[in-house]
């Protein structure tokens, strides 16, 4: 294995390490503002995630809103909800469950043993439809990215019912939570 | 609802910042045919830097008033973009076939590009007006329905 190849892949390491450090201390502290700036630093290193992927869209969507709106808001509902106690009591986890999740778990990741290798040309995915939308959509749009030829052109309908989702979120938290000056 | 910071560090901080991630905001938004980003993206870092006013200079504050007026857009995007779903039928097409938007002129890929673009500007309009209106219902009680009515 060369050099290059070597620091790259432990800065992988390092990255899922971060991850899954985050992740669990989001879970496991006590504190619920602590757990938000947590939750949100997850996103953060998600994102890298995605973009050590390739996913460049997909990373720049969850740093924005993942670690930046996202904590936002929990941190608006926390101060709306909590402001004396906003510490967490919580249960210890039932048996059943410390038996069955890590069943289920090793179960996941037999089945993903299936799944094909990250990158392969053959696989379903990428010789479905892909390829098309790679040699044709320059040709069709006169749109270099082809993620956003795909989202906004081929996917049109899908992209505004998402819309659609998120106009109706934005309405149901206006009834929800506004009160009437009355 | 929330009252100004008092911190001149985070008042000149928020002066300076809030237009540079405006504008950031429309690059993204407008680059997204060309790089990473589009109008979710976009929309969202537009409705951010609002959010950033309204926590550093207060509900009250004149810089806020942008982020109050915006609320009365609620579903302008929707309509932005049903409109030009809306105007390709009158051009003799399906629903967002783009290809058939009746603008003289132009071949049928700068027409599709066009309407990504239209598409993209709705998408960022209805998520900034969300994401501004969801902080808005967390935060304030009455000043809210007083500055829709008033």
């Amino acid at each position: 294995m060369e050099k290059g190849s070597l620091m790259t892949f432990s800065f992988e390491i390092l990255l899922l390490i971060l991850l899954l450090v985050t992740a669990a201390g989001a879970i496991l502290v006590k504190d619920l503002m602590s757990a938000i700036l947590l939750l949100g630093s997850y996103s953060f290193f998600l994102s890298l995630v995605w973009a050590w992927f390739g996913a460049v869209d997909v990373a720049f969507v969850e740093a924005v809103v993942g670690s930046g709106l996202a904590t936002v808001l929990f941190l608006l509902t926390l101060f709306g909800t909590a402001p004396k106690d906003s510490r967490l009591r919580r249960p210890p986890p039932p048996m059943a469950a410390l038996v069955a999740l890590p069943l289920l778990g090793i179960l996941l990741l037999y089945a993903a043993n299936d799944l094909p290798q990250f990158g392969d040309p053959n696989s379903p995915a990428n010789v479905h439809i892909s390829p098309t939308y790679l040699e044709q959509s320059y040709r069709d749009t006169h749109t270099p990215n082809v993620v956003t030829a795909v989202l906004m052109d081929y996917r049109s309908l899908d992209t505004m019912v998402e819309t659609v989702v998120i106009f109706t979120a934005g309405i149901a938290c206006a009834l929800l939570l506004r009160r009437h000056a009355s | 609802m929330i009252r100004p910071h008092d911190s001149i560090i985070v008042q000149s901080l928020g002066r300076f910042l809030i237009p540079v991630i405006q504008i950031f905001g429309l690059y993204v938004l407008f680059f997204g045919q060309y790089g990473p980003g589009g109008g979710f993206v976009g929309g969202v870092i537009l409705g951010t830097s609002m959010i950033l006013s309204v926590l550093i200079f207060g509900h009250d504050a004149s810089r806020s008033q942008i982020a109050k007026k915006i609320l009365h857009g609620d579903g302008v995007g929707m309509l932005i973009y049903a409109g030009v779903g809306g105007l390709c039928m009158i051009g003799g097409g399906e629903f967002l076939n783009y290809a058939e938007l009746d603008i003289p002129g132009l071949e049928t890929a700068a027409r599709r590009s066009l309407g990504i673009v239209l598409t993209q500007i709705g998408v960022a309009v209805d998520v900034a007006v969300t994401a501004v209106s969801i902080v808005f219902s967390l935060s304030a009680e009455e000043i809210i329905e007083d500055s829709l009515n008033g």
